[in-house]
This record gives structure tokens, sequence and C-alpha cells, in this order.
């Protein structure tokens, strides 16, 4: 019986070159060792690591005033009143299709930029990246680059040893306990949860997932890395669907680099590729693959390769670009000889998610201009469905919730109508017959009225109507609802 | 010999159990690690948790079972939540105790914490009998209607739930009795029969005239001083209307035959003693928010 072999690697099929064929089905985990890069791409990670992480731990920071009785912190998820506030948006639980809408537009962004630059959000913004970037930074604070890291770990434990893998855990858990300690700051008013936090009168559950997201953070950044993407992320394998030949990619050209080998200073350049084998790819690469082998589900294109090529290309007097944003069509047509096409940013694929997300975008920002101030829901009795009064007329009772999303009170106008003969009446209030009836809405809340229905028997009609108006602007809710009897 | 010799697999060099069935053996791979170290790590926690909690059963001289160093009770921590619940309502409780039964229902901030009170313990004492949202059954009034045979008021409901209805405890109690006519021989049981139809005919229903008209004075002599001399009942006493459509008991021939016969006196416990003084008023504004209050 023969081994049990995965080709893992489809990638070489446009005619680069071959690609390791088969690998065991179960591989030991090897530690890498990224060196550090110089570069263009290098120092956008910087900038992008910089700015994510400083939206993340200050944004919970920033105040935004609502009114009265309002939460002032700009982004909230407020479970406790089940509100979440984003700067000028208020999302009630009514209003969860927002969220849903925002998720959606969430989503387009991101198959809309695979399908023009690849896996740009995994290579500069995703946070498994940012943080992996900032634990290999500090990694290489306190162990030195790729060749002392590798050094010290084969090496024997000794002070030197200690105190460095000691200073390098220390800091990690320290920012994994920021970035907890962070996370809880966007569901509590931020200043009081955290003062709250160290004198022990934050809730329990902030505790729990502040310890939580520090324990995720140190073992994700620190430990697992490159195996989060490769083996827990779906999205390799849904962007493989979303990518195509057009899409920008950090690339190999293999046009120009092969034939590849090490290069004399004798040697001429005529008959060989620019690649020297330098492996300065392989070392910066922080998932540990050969770029060169094509693209790979591995890959989060993050460029650190090109910006190490390019350093040694200018060194050995080469033009820079040898590995580059790029399309695999451009690539497949230099190799043959060919003008390679121009990139196009106008694709079946790109137009159709920009038009979708226009489209959702117009209807939230649409919905979210005239959402409604006011919100009716009617509940009726379920028990008993009805009851005959001693006047033979048929009675039914309903709960009326009267949501009021403004910050001050207001005075809303009840009108039941749908039955010949009907007249209501809401508890606490001295009420009969079927006139509307005003009653008084509780600022920024909602406020509920037990209103009883009554009907003569037989009448045909089954379904009432329940409007509700606010008496200065006029908006209006209504609602409709079923009137029960014996036939 | 197997106790002796390892059975090194000669295909995957790995040793096996050293049992063979029809020449097929089992390889002795080891437990994978994580698995045991999690394993491990239960028995510490196991250990711990014994000192910690209450663990071991029935000990000679140690109750119960052993009591851990934490001291842990469960009973006592439900015990200390219900004083807590009891002592975060006390403010709101006490302004219910203040305010009269009318200013409750009217004020919105006390009707919303009244009602949603009285709403749960009606579920958990009131509902086992009138049903849920007081929609009654045969024997139980319906508590969603206006129809009332004592009290539909703020205060008759209270009074009510305070003293119950034939409650033997309460010497204030709500008290009637109708008599047996049947059972004690006190009318035959033709006569019995002739009231039935008396009763179907002021009810608006298909009747015999003719024996209707034959215990016309039989009613005035024996029902009237309760049920009134129209049938229209009396509140004071308990005495249904026996006019309208509605009936505790049912309402067709059988069942007001039966009525008669053997008299119905129904029973409610008195409240005041198993509920404090806020539930009850609470109670009293959900009974009359439920569809008839007077």
């Amino acid at each position: 019986m023969g081994q049990t072999t995965l080709n893992i690697h489809p990638g070489g099929g446009s005619g680069g070159p071959t690609p390791p064929s088969h690998q065991d089905l179960y591989a030991k985990r090897e530690q890498i060792y990224p060196k550090l890069a110089h570069g263009k791409f290098r120092l956008v990670k910087w900038v992008v690591m910089a700015a994510t992480l400083g939206v993340y731990y200050l944004l919970p920071w920033i105040r935004w005033d609502r009114g009265e009785g309002i939460p002032n912190q700009a982004v909230l998820a407020d479970f406790q009143s089940e509100k979440f506030y984003f700067f000028f948006i208020e999302i009630w639980p009514q209003d969860i299709h927002f969220l849903a809408g925002l998720l959606i537009l969430a989503a387009l962004a991101l198959f809309l930029v695979t399908s023009l630059l690849g896996r740009v959000w995994c290579g500069y913004t995703c946070p498994q990246t940012v943080w992996t970037d900032l634990y290999i930074w500090v990694e290489r604070a306190f162990e030195g680059d790729r060749a002392a890291r590798m050094r010290l770990d084969k090496g024997k434990w000794t002070f030197n040893k200690a105190w460095r893998k000691l200073g390098k855990h220390t800091v990690w858990l320290i920012i994994a306990f920021w970035t907890g300690g962070a996370f809880i700051l966007y569901w509590h008013d931020a200043p009081t949860v955290a003062r709250g936090w160290f004198t022990g009168e934050a809730p329990l559950s902030a505790y729990w997932f502040a310890g939580l997201l520090t324990l995720t953070t140190y073992f994700l950044a620190g430990w697992m890395r490159e195996q989060v993407c490769t083996y827990m992320c779906p999205w390799p394998r849904i962007q493989a669907a979303l990518t195509d030949e057009y899409a920008l990619n950090v690339t190999y050209r293999y046009d120009r680099g092969e034939p590849r080998g090490p290069k004399r200073k004798s040697e001429s350049w005529d008959e060989r590729g620019d690649c020297i084998d330098c492996d300065q790819c392989v070392q910066v690469c922080p998932v540990g693959i050969d770029i060169r082998n094509g693209p790979q589900l591995e890959c989060i294109h993050c460029a650190l390769c090109i910006d190490a090529c390019d350093q040694m290309m200018t060194k050995i007097g080469r033009p820079t670009g040898l590995i580059a944003y790029d399309t695999d069509v451009a690539v497949a047509a230099r190799a043959a000889h060919q003008t390679p096409p121009k990139y196009r940013i106008l694709r079946t694929r790109t137009v159709l998610y920009s038009v979708l997300i226009s489209a959702i975008a117009v209807l939230m920002i649409w919905g979210l201009a005239t959402k409604a101030t006011i919100e009716a829901n009617v509940l009726k009795d379920r028990s008993p469905p009805f009851v005959q009064l001693s006047d033979g007329n048929i009675q039914n009772g309903y709960t009326l919730k009267l949501v009021n999303k403004m910050a001050e009170p207001r005075e809303m106008e009840i009108s039941i109508t749908g039955i010949e003969g009907l007249s209501f009446n809401v508890i606490g209030f001295e009420h009969e017959g079927s006139e509307p009836l005003v009653v008084p809405v509780e600022p920024f809340g909602v406020d509920r009225y037990r209103i009883l229905v009554s009907a003569p028997a037989g009448a045909p009609q089954r379904l009432i109507t329940i409007s509700v108006r606010d008496t200065v602007s006029e908006e209006t809710d209504t609602n409709r609802a079923s009137f029960r009897g014996p036939n | 010999m197997a106790n002796e010799i390892k059975d090194i697999d000669d295909h995957s060099g790995i040793e096996t159990t050293g049992h063979s069935w029809d020449g097929i053996k089992e390889l002795n791979n080891p437990l994978p690690r994580w698995w045991l170290y999690i394993w491990y790590g239960t028995i510490i926690w196991a250990v711990v948790y014994m000192v910690l909690m209450p663990a071991i059963p029935a000990l000679p001289g140690m109750g119960t079972n052993t009591t851990g160093l934490r001291n842990h009770s469960d009973r006592d921590l439900v015990a200390a939540a219900v004083a807590d619940l009891k002592e975060a309502r006390v403010t709101q409780s006490e302004t219910l105790l203040e305010a009269s039964l009318e200013e409750i229902e009217t004020d919105r901030g006390l009707q919303q914490f009244a009602l949603a009170m009285g709403e749960s313990l009606f579920g958990d004492n009131c509902a086992t009998c009138h049903g849920a949202g007081g929609r009654g059954a045969v024997g139980y009034p319906i508590l969603a209607d206006d129809v009332w045979l004592w009290d539909g008021t703020l205060d008759g409901i209270e009074y009510t739930l305070r003293h119950g209805i034939r409650h033997d405890g309460d010497l204030d109690t709500r008290f009637s009795l109708m008599p047996s006519f049947g059972r004690d021989n006190l009318l035959s049981t033709d006569q019995i029969d002739d009231l039935t139809d008396y009763v179907l005919l002021i009810s608006g229903q298909e009747h015999d005239a003719a024996a209707a008209g034959r215990v016309a004075e039989l009613y005035q002599q024996q029902c009237a001083s309760c049920h009134g001399v129209d049938g229209t009942g009396d509140r004071t006493q308990g005495a249904p209307n026996l006019t309208d459509q509605e009936w505790l008991f049912g309402g067709s021939r059988d069942d007001i035959y039966n009525t008669i016969y053997n008299a119905r006196n129904s029973h409610m416990p008195a409240w005041q003693d198993r509920l404090d003084d806020a539930s009850i008023k609470a109670l009293a504004v959900y009974v009359h928010t439920l569809g008839g209050g007077e």
C-alpha cells in the first residue's frame, strides 16, 4: 500500500513552476521565524497596525452627547437597555434589520475588495494578522531577528534565554490583557467599567470576557498564529471562490524569474531568470510558504515578500517587481510572450458587487433617515380569547406596547376601528365608546397599555385596526389585530 | 508468554495488546496526550472539589453530608436570594401599601408595577383554579368578564382575596349556603324537575311552560329570598343571577337539576395569611383590570 497523499497546491496549473506535488496528510507544525522586512509594504503595514489598534483601543472613550438620561458613549452595545449606539445612530431591538444590513454591507465590501485586490483584508487589517504582527514585533525586540531566534530556540536553557522568553511572554500577556480589557469597554460605559474593573465593582461578565479575550489574544497571536488562518478561518476557502485570474494578488512573476538559481558575479543574465534563489521571500513570510509555488491557500497576501525581493533586486542591480501585485492572466500572457491585458477595475463581478453595495447602502440610509420615532405593537390576550359580558357583548383584551424613540415625553392618540358599534377603554383612563383617547408616553422607552375592546355579539367583522397618532407631529403607526367571538 | 515478551506488529512497528481474534490483533496505541492530561486534571479537580464543596453523603456525626471548607449550601443561597428580592421590592411595596387601590390603578408607574407583580402572583396562586388570565372553569368563576357573584369593585375584590369564600378559618369570610333541596328531602324530585323548567324559563332557554307554571309559587317560597323575586340574584349573599347566560356550573337541564338537588357551595381560601398586604393589593388591581372590574 502506498502512502496516502493529498495534492494541496492547485496553483501551478497555469504553466508556472511545478509545486511539490505531494504532501503527507498530517504534518507537524514547524515553527516559523519570520525575518523583518524593510520596504513600502512593511511601512504600510505598520501604519495600518497603528491605525486599527488605535481605533480599537480608543473608540470606546469617545463621547457623544445624546441628551438627558441617555448614554453619552459614541459606540456602545448596551445590552441592559437593549440598545446599540453608533455616533448619531441608535438601534433599538425593533430596528435589528439595520444590523443585518450592516453585516451584509461588510460582507459585500469584503467581496468587492477581494475581487479587486485579493486578500488585502487578510494581509493588512484582519485582527489575527494585526495582533500576530504586533506579537512578532515584541518577540523580535526580546529575542532578535530570525537567525537569533532560531539559535535561541535550538540552544540550551540559560539565564539569557530564560529572561528573554519570560520578558516576551510577560509583554504578550500585558498586550493580551489590554486587548481583553478594551473589549468590555464596548458593552458598558467605558470610564465606569474601567474604574469598576479595578475596584471589583464591575459586572461578573466583564471579568469573564476580559479574561477570555486575554487568553484568546495570547494564544491566537502568540502561539497559534498562521494556523488560525490556515486551519481555523473559513475565509481562505470562501475567498478562493470570490477571486479570479483578473484579481490583483501577490504574485511571483515566473515569466521573469525562471529558470532560477544561484548566480555568480561572472555569469551573464542571458538565458536565465532573475530569481537568484536567495530565499529572502521565504524567510520573511509569516505563514512559512514559498510564494514562488504560485497562489496558495496559506498565503495571506501581506506583501512582505515583495519588500524582501525588491530589496534584493536593487542590491544586485535588477529591476524590482519580480514579486509584485499582479494578475494571473498578465503573468500567463507574458510567459507566452504575448502582451498582458490591462488590469480592469470594471468587471462583471466588481460592477455587480458595487451595485449591490450602493443599493443596500441607499436603502439603509433611506431607512435611517425616515426611521419612525414611534412604534405600536398589539398583543392580543390568549387566555381567555374572549369573554361574554352581562349585556351580551363580546369583549377581547389587548396589550398595546408603545415605543417612543425620542428623548422627550409625547402624547399619543389611540383610535380603534373596524367593527360596527365597538367601544373600548384603556385601564387607568376614563373612557367609554369609540372616540379616540389621548394617552401620555414616556420619553425614550416602551409603555404598555391594557385595552379592553367590546363589540355586539354576532358582528360580522373579525379584524380591528388599532392606530396610534402623535398629537403634535402627526406621526402614526397602525396595527391590525383579530377580534375573537363565540362564532 | 505474552506477559513477558512484547508482541510487536510487523507492519506498523507498534506493540499489540497480545490478544488475538481469528488472527486479528489490536494495536496498543497510547492514549492521546491531551486526553490523558485532561483526565489527570479532572482527578485533581475532583479532589479539590471534595475538599471545598459538600461532597460525601452521610458520614456519622456530620449531619447529612460533609460541608466542605466553603460551607456552601444551595438552600441558603435561595433563602438569601429571596430575602434580597424582598428588600429590593421594599420601596415599591411601600408605595403600594400607602396608595389607595384607585390610585394604584390610575397612576401609570404604580399600575405597571402592580400589574407585573399581580400577573406573576396570579400565575403562582390563582391560575390553578381560575385559569390563565382569569378565563375560569366549571365551578371557578371567570374573572375576565363583568359578571360578579359577590363584588367586582377594587375594594370588593380585595376583601374577597383577604377573607376568601366559605373559608373555615376566617370569621369575616364571604358566606352563604344553598340547601341541598333533593338530597336533604326538602323538595320532591318532581318539584325539582319543575323548578328546573322554571329556571330554564327565566334564563330564556327551551322549557316546559306547564311545568314552570306549576312551581312559580314554590320558587317565590324557596328561592326568591336569595336569588331575587325576578331571579336576578343578590350579590350580598353571592347568589347568582339566574336570568343571564352565565353559568358557573353549567346551564343545561341536567346541570340545573343537579344544582338544585345537591346545591353548589364552592370555596376559595383566604389569602391574607399567605400573602403580604402589598401582594394582595397588586393582585386586586390585576384582577380588576382583567376585563370586568367595576
